[in-house]
């Protein structure tokens, strides 16, 4: 892979990404399997899929730019969009809106001074709607990057984001 | 001999801290393999776990030994593969989180008890994207087992082979439907795929392959080690073994319990869950996530066995009860889990499609206070046209199911808004 480095596709991704890619590829039967890994890696980079990165990728692993936006525009944790540098998925299932999930995705986008889908002036926070999170017993939940929080009341908002 | 009742939460903590593979061989970790492929052949382990009546716990409750032999056994030269299903994402359920998250080494036993058993030799773990804390103690507990022989060359020094790769996904509940989640892990849209044929012929990149829940996995390391005697001596009623079963919604003590099979749903909210929250009253019940039918306080007695459950018009699922209290509106209750299965949709076929956004439209006009009496009829149509037979794949029918209970028991909470006389209740 590495002499194709200067393929002018490839300017879009560093050389990290590239290598990040490559070695998942051992993972599966073939390039088209990675997909999701490397959108993913993209992501951890750079925090979304720009169009020049989303064509360096389909490059990479042999797909039609237009296959693997199929792809990115499936799943809901892929962002085509620029987003913050933590992303808030408030759950919006059945046992978090049964327990005032709503007014906790009210009190967030009141404290951010954003609507849902928006980032925040200082590109800080992005708060977006999730499904179940899968910790019901401890309803309502919010996901504050990669990090669970539990058991949310609307004054707690301020501490889980931690101003 | 407390915890043998309890085998899949016995090194489950209540401080949510993780069982080492230190902790995990303590109480017998990975004896039920060492059995398995120094003792058995594959096919007398999937007789075992046939014999044992083990059903698959993400919902459908196939007998899992007898999916393993519809493995195709001529071509031993054949690639296979088993996929561990990890996409928990039916609405109100949360029980593979914490096998995951609390005791990774007894999903990843299982799943190289299950390989030997279909004699694959490549797995992967389709973790959903969420599960972030699941993701990195699972490929911590890979690598753990990967050095002390239990995974990779020579499995524990026999001749089988193994490797397991974490996959995580990038989220779509459609991911958890078998031919789905192949799609996905071949890094296409997650569409199901037309069956026949059916996964344990033809499944991922064509090779047989078996799609198992982790709660299921989870079961086989106990009833290679404990025998099949033991298992089946485990459930109170028909059905076999014991089961996560979980409940939220508005009761004193929201939670999880390991529990025989055949436990009256009644305990579960009742004594496990401490009944309903003060100033709330039990108005009805989804018994196995959201794509189960409601029922009432009157099945309070039916017991969470797959037959006892569908006798009542409902579904075990999950085993994950949604509790329905009586200051909530179930028709608003019912918007809000037709929204989730009209977003995660995968839009492949029409009625599907067209079908599921339609009945958010109705529902929500009908609280908006534009609905008329017609639109119920529009609505137990849908429930028809959207049901077992008529979509592509099972997602359609399992949206149906709460809303068709909800027009059959709560239908005059319906009728209220569109007469006018709306929304007594508002939601807390």
């Amino acid at each position: 892979m590495k002499e194709q480095t200067g393929h002018p596709c490839f300017e879009g991704l560093n050389l990290v990404e590239i290598q990040q890619i490559n070695a998942a590829l051992s993972h599966y039967e073939d390039k088209t399997a990675v997909s999701i890994e490397a959108l993913k890696i993209i992501q951890k980079h750079r925090r979304w899929v720009s169009d020049p990165c989303l064509v360096a990728v389909a490059e990479l692993l042999d797909m039609s730019p237009a296959q693997l936006e199929g792809v990115a525009t499936f799943y809901n944790l892929i962002y085509r969009q620029p987003v913050g540098k933590t992303v808030i998925h408030y759950c919006n299932s059945v046992s978090c809106w049964m327990l005032g999930g709503d007014q906790v995705r009210e009190r967030l986008c009141q404290h951010l001074n954003v609507e849902v889908g928006e980032m925040t002036a200082d590109g800080e926070y992005t708060i977006l709607p999730i499904v179940c999170l899968g910790a019901c017993d401890h309803a309502p939940v919010v996901m504050v990057g990669t990090e669970l929080k539990l058991d949310i009341t609307v004054n707690a908002v301020n501490e889980i984001l931690g101003r | 001999m407390e915890k043998m009742d309890k085998p899949l939460t016995k090194n489950i903590r209540p401080d949510r801290a993780f069982a080492t593979l230190a902790d995990y061989e303590s109480t017998g970790g990975y004896q039920g393999l060492r059995k398995a492929v120094t003792e058995l052949q594959p096919k007398e382990v999937q007789q075992c776990v046939k014999d044992a009546g083990l059903r698959g716990r993400g919902g459908a409750g196939f007998n899992t030994g007898l999916k393993w032999s519809l493995v195709p056994s001529d071509d031993l030269s054949q690639t296979r593969y088993l996929i561990a299903n990890a996409d928990e994402m039916e609405p109100g359920t949360f029980k593979d989180r914490m096998l995951l998250e609390q005791d990774p080494h007894q999903l990843i036993e299982g799943m190289i008890i299950a390989a030997y058993a279909i004699q694959a030799n490549v797995a992967y773990i389709f973790l959903r994207g969420e599960y972030h804390l699941a993701a990195s103690r699972l490929k911590n507990a890979l690598k753990e087992a990967q050095s002390k022989g239990y995974l990779g060359e020579h499995v524990l020094d026999s001749s089988f082979n193994l490797e397991i790769h974490l996959h995580t996904s990038a989220g779509r509940y459609i991911c958890g439907e078998e031919t789905a989640l192949i799609n996905a892990l071949e890094g296409k849209r997650a569409n199901p795929r037309t069956k026949p044929p059916f996964a344990v012929v033809s499944g991922l990149w064509g090779k047989p392959t078996v799609v198992n829940n982790v709660e299921t996995l989870c079961n086989i390391p106990h009833i290679l080690q404990y025998g099949v005697e033991w298992y089946q001596g485990l459930g109170r009623g028909v059905d076999k073994g014991t089961k996560l079963f979980g409940a939220s919604g508005r009761v004193k003590h929201p939670g999880l319990w390991e529990l025989p099979m055949g436990t009256p749903i009644r305990e579960i909210i009742e004594e496990h869950a401490g009944g309903m929250q003060d100033g709330f009253e039990l108005r009805g019940f989804l018994p196995g996530g959201a794509s189960t039918d409601f029922l009432l306080p009157e099945h309070l007695d039916v017991v969470m066995d797959y037959e006892a459950v569908a006798k009542a018009g409902s579904r075990m699922g999950t085993g994950a009860i949604i509790v329905l209290d009586d200051l909530t509106c179930p028709v608003q209750m019912v918007l809000n889990l037709e929204q989730f299965f009209a977003q995660e949709s995968c839009g492949w076929c029409t009625p599907c499609r067209e079908g599921l956004p339609w009945t958010v439209t109705l529902l929500q006009d009908i609280i908006g206070g534009h609905g008329r009496i017609e639109d119920l009829d529009t609505l137990a149509g849908l429930t028809r046209m959207l049901g077992p037979g008529n979509t592509f794949c099972a997602l359609a029918p399992g949206a149906m199911e709460p809303l068709q209970s909800a027009l059959k028991y709560f239908r005059e909470d319906f009728e209220r808004y569109i007469v006018g006389n709306n929304a007594i209740m508002e939601t807390v």
